[in-house]
């Protein structure tokens, strides 16, 4: 089996080993039809083992989704065979339609086309509160 | 100021000014009594609270505007299946100003977002109630003369009352006040308040389990109703239930000032045999509850007088 190099795309490196599948299913890349190469338990100096996503397609990356994931993962975008742009991750102050409120008694629960929105209040603890309850689940 | 969602959203400025503003229309009623003339307040209450919409109502006809609205679900549009932010689009049409009370946590919230109009929170659930906590602040400012430096109370069910929970927070922003948490273990407030407000503002706070240990402590006494469905067993409420009623004897133990409030309304946590004694302010609260709806009213709709 021969991974090619990717002549235009992206290439999401150090993706914490064994974390490939959940980034490619929370960025929803099945929804894409270029070829994505999905590397394992790759060895890396750094971190032991990673996994890296390999996306062979101009690909407009979620960095918001990317970002809340997993902060750590690099992002490199990729023309004509060259590394022209490396994208740095943050943890983002705002999440809309990332994730779900999983409060019952929030108006979210009965309303389906309010927003889910949250906003970082625990920059340390990761933690994230849904606007209109203010749940952090 | 927009619109009114939390309490926690409003600056101690902007409190203090709503609550000044209450207190000279309270001073000088007929100043104000055209003030909203030709003004529409819609009521929008999506389960009813007939307390807090008389409230709302009476605020707006004192200040010469108009009320319209509904009282509950079944008799609007959502019994139809309208979403929230399509009624509170459509009622903007034809109201300059919505209070709004919901069952579902975050819909006056959601409702700010997409509203031409300036939307009040009129409770949203067990989530904000925050007319009730400036209702609160007016009448510790008016009985007490200030909004800091004295020892608050707090009995009964602390763990799921959400005017104890916005109370504490309002009134941790001011200086030299003294926390008593009297209830029972099962009742206790929730840890967010001990850690995020108490601890982290170094603020004196103590918890108690009976109300006769601090009594003679007490400038303020904030009463709670304990309510039944809270306990996991009858034979815990029976054995707890009377322990958190404020009633004569207890209060001899009292200071001669003591200011008693209660959000209202009662069961039986409060003693009607004391209702005569004029240390109880709960009556005068209700009152003071139409007079800060009336100031925010005149707030959010930019009138000035
Ligand atoms: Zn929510």
């Amino acid at each position: 089996m021969k991974i090619e190099s990717i002549q235009n795309g992206i290439v999401l490196d150090h993706i914490t080993a064994g974390k490939a599948l959940t980034v490619y299913h929370d960025l929803k890349l099945d929804k894409l039809d270029c070829s994505i190469g999905i590397l394992q338990n790759v060895r890396s100096s750094k971190m032991g083992k990673k996994d890296i996503l390999k996306i062979h397609q101009e690909y407009d990356v979620n960095l918001d989704v990317l970002g809340y994931i997993d902060p750590n993962i690099t992002v490199s975008i990729i023309k004509d065979g060259q590394t022209i742009e490396k994208k740095k991750l943050a943890l983002p102050k705002r999440l809309v339609n990332v994730k779900k409120c999983k409060n019952p008694r929030c108006i979210t629960s009965v309303e389906q086309d309010i927003p889910h929105i949250f906003n970082l209040t625990d920059e340390a603890n990761r933690v994230y509160r849904c606007i209109y309850c203010e749940a952090d689940k | 100021m927009k619109h009114l969602i939390d309490s926690t959203d409003l600056t101690v400025e902007e409190i203090d000014d709503i609550l000044d503003l209450a207190i000279d229309i309270i001073n000088d009623k007929d100043k104000y009594s055209e003030a909203c003339k030709r003004k529409k307040l819609a009521t929008l209450f999506f389960e009813p609270s007939t307390r807090t919409r008389l409230s709302f109502e009476a605020a707006m006809m004192e200040l010469g505007g108009n009320v319209l609205g509904f009282s509950s679900a079944d008799s609007s549009s959502t019994a139809k299946g309208e979403s929230v932010g399509d009624t509170v689009r459509t009622v903007g049409c034809y109201a300059d100003i919505i209070a709004m009370r919901h069952p579902k946590e975050g819909a006056p919230m959601f409702s700010s977002m997409v509203s031409e109009v300036p939307i009040i929170n009129a409770g949203d659930g067990g989530h904000n109630h925050p007319t009730q906590t400036l209702t609160d602040l007016l009448t510790i400012k008016r009985e007490k003369g200030r909004l800091n430096n004295f020892t608050i109370g707090l009995c009964g069910d602390l763990k799921f009352g959400r005017t104890v929970h916005s109370l504490i927070k309002a009134l941790s922003r001011y200086e030299g006040i003294k926390y008593v948490l009297i209830s029972p273990n099962e009742l206790k407030v929730p840890d967010y308040i001990i850690t995020e407000v108490f601890e982290k503002n170094n603020i004196d706070y103590k918890e108690v389990t009976t109300m006769e240990e601090v009594m003679g402590e007490l400038d303020i006494i904030y009463m709670t109703r304990v309510q039944k469905e809270r306990f996991f067993n009858e034979a815990d409420y029976v054995r707890l239930k009377d322990t958190y009623i404020l009633d004569k004897d207890k209060l001899k133990l009292a200071k001669d000032d003591l200011s008693i409030l209660h959000p209202l309304p009662r069961v039986n946590e409060i003693s009607t045999t004391i209702d005569d004694d004029p240390r109880a302010c709960y009556f005068r609260q209700a009152l003071n509850g139409k007079y800060v709806r009336m100031a925010l009213i005149l707030t959010l709709l930019g009138v000035t007088v």
